[in-house]
């Protein structure tokens, strides 16, 4: 018997409501399936589990709020049939114990409210529930607005904004960063794609996101050692490439959900991929393997104007990526100067795990991918 | 199909992509993406469901003549 345990979903996730179960008592379940759907701060997840076996029991009941590692249910995994009878009833025993302070999770009911008013209503730090009583059905953005305003520090209490802080904090205290640069020419890898394009329908287009992905991708199957983690003092490689890819939300705040096994994707699948992506993360339908198996972070604050980003790792990861805003700039070429479209790379690596040479080698090779587009089809 | 038309269209392509925004935040004249910030993915979004809504598709060379809620609405006005 095994516990299925309310996943961390990202360094920076506390609790979740658990929304929904898709499965009931006696079900049996497939590794990777799908079987309830929680609710973060960042939208509704869909979790998986990671073995085989039958739903034995469901302790959390759907709408709680429960804190990262409660017992959300028991499963009765297939290789467990062995398992003496003695040895079941002190896991049982223990869960029993450990499932109690359960009762005291407190239910939530979810207050009605309009997207807009809610990210008003975080803004000002006013509680929904608070206005609930005195609204008829959904709360919109108007009733927020004639709340009378509250003290600007209520923003505080933002739960997103704390446990991104102590992720981040703890990150940048524990992880030795070395940071490189690099300017690229990416003339070549656009006109490449604007050719390709042209001969596509607008529903089958690229966008040069995708390309720096693929490029992304490749340069790491070069340079291994920034795929991967730094756990309890060794530095593990992964050979599956999960690019955390950072999308901002239009309510406040980050996510990065991961872009799955792109070792064997050709562009195309990758953006593919990275519009399916995109639009379950804003519709707030992702799984929570994407939110838990990232291998590397690729952040890209192009679209915001700025040209050259140094990102934090997202620990156990090794490596964050940053791509900046491609501008047009001066560039040499052989005893002339040209206009060029110019994007700056960067790499910010744990110490620990790489050294700068490593980080060079990889920005080295990602421009080498990126004067050469036609071999990341 | 009238100009209006094609604006309430857009509008709510728009409003499709990004919930957050209210009608009244479109300024017709500013651009779309740095004032709403729309980033690349959605403006191609955006521009996808133009060309499901009315069969336009607008060529990346001409990115720069629909940059604005006005200029948008022309460019499809122009070429229905």
């Amino acid at each position: 018997m095994s516990k299925f345990l309310m996943p961390s979903l990202g360094a920076d996730m506390e609790s979740a409501i658990l929304m929904e179960w898709l499965v009931k008592e006696g079900d049996e379940v497939k590794k990777g399936q799908v079987i309830a759907e929680v609710e973060t701060s960042k939208g509704v997840i869909e979790i998986e589990v990671f073995e085989d076996g039958t739903i034995e029991k469901l302790l959390v009941a759907p709408e709680t709020e429960c804190d990262v590692g409660t017992p959300l249910a028991l499963i009765h995994s297939v290789n467990e049939d062995e398992t003496s009878q003695e040895e079941e009833s002190t896991v049982l025993k223990s869960i029993v114990e450990t499932s109690k302070p359960e009762e005291k999770t407190v239910k939530k009911e979810r207050i009605k409210a309009s997207p807009a008013a809610r990210k008003k209503a975080q803004e000002l730090g006013i509680d929904l529930a608070t206005i609930s009583s005195k609204v008829d059905g959904t709360i919109q953005l108007k009733d927020i607005e004639a709340m009378p305003a509250k003290d600007e520090k209520m923003e505080d209490k933002d739960g997103m904004r704390r446990a991104i802080a102590a992720a981040m904090s703890r990150s940048n205290a524990e992880i030795p960063h070395y940071y490189l640069s690099t300017s690229i020419n990416m003339t070549p890898a656009l006109n490449w794609l604007e050719q390709l394009n042209a001969q596509r329908s607008i529903k089958d287009r690229i966008l040069p996101a995708a390309l720096l992905i693929k490029a992304t991708v490749n340069a790491l199957k070069s340079v291994p050692e920034l795929n991967g983690f730094y756990k309890d003092g060794s530095h593990i490689i992964k050979d599956e490439i999960n690019p955390a890819i950072a999308i901002a939300l239009r309510k406040g705040g980050l996510i990065t959900p991961a872009l799955m096994n792109t070792q064997v994707m050709s562009l195309e699948k990758i953006m593919q991929s990275l519009d399916d992506l995109i639009t379950r993360t804003r519709k707030g339908k992702l799984r929570g393997s994407e939110m838990m198996e990232q291998t590397v972070t690729i952040t890209n604050l192009g679209d915001l104007g700025v040209e050259r980003v140094y990102g934090v790792i997202y620990p156990p990861q090794v490596a964050i990526i940053g791509l900046g805003r491609i501008v047009d700039a001066p560039w040499a070429e052989g005893d002339t100067l040209a206009v060029r479209k110019v994007l700056q790379a960067t790499i910010a690596g744990d110490h620990r795990a790489t050294d700068g040479r490593t980080g060079a080698f990889f920005l080295d090779k990602l421009n080498y991918f990126l004067q050469k587009p036609e071999e990341l089809l | 199909m009238t100009k209006e038309e094609i604006k309430n269209i857009v509008i709510q392509q728009i409003l499709e992509i990004a919930p957050d925004i209210e009608e009244g935040d479109i300024e017709p004249v500013e651009n779309l993406q740095s004032s709403l910030e729309i980033d690349s993915f959605d403006f191609l979004k955006i521009l996808t469901g133009m060309n499901e809504q009315i069969g336009v598709e607008v060529p990346e060379v001409d990115y720069y003549k629909v940059d604005t809620l006005e200029h948008m609405v022309n460019y499809f006005f122009d070429r229905m």
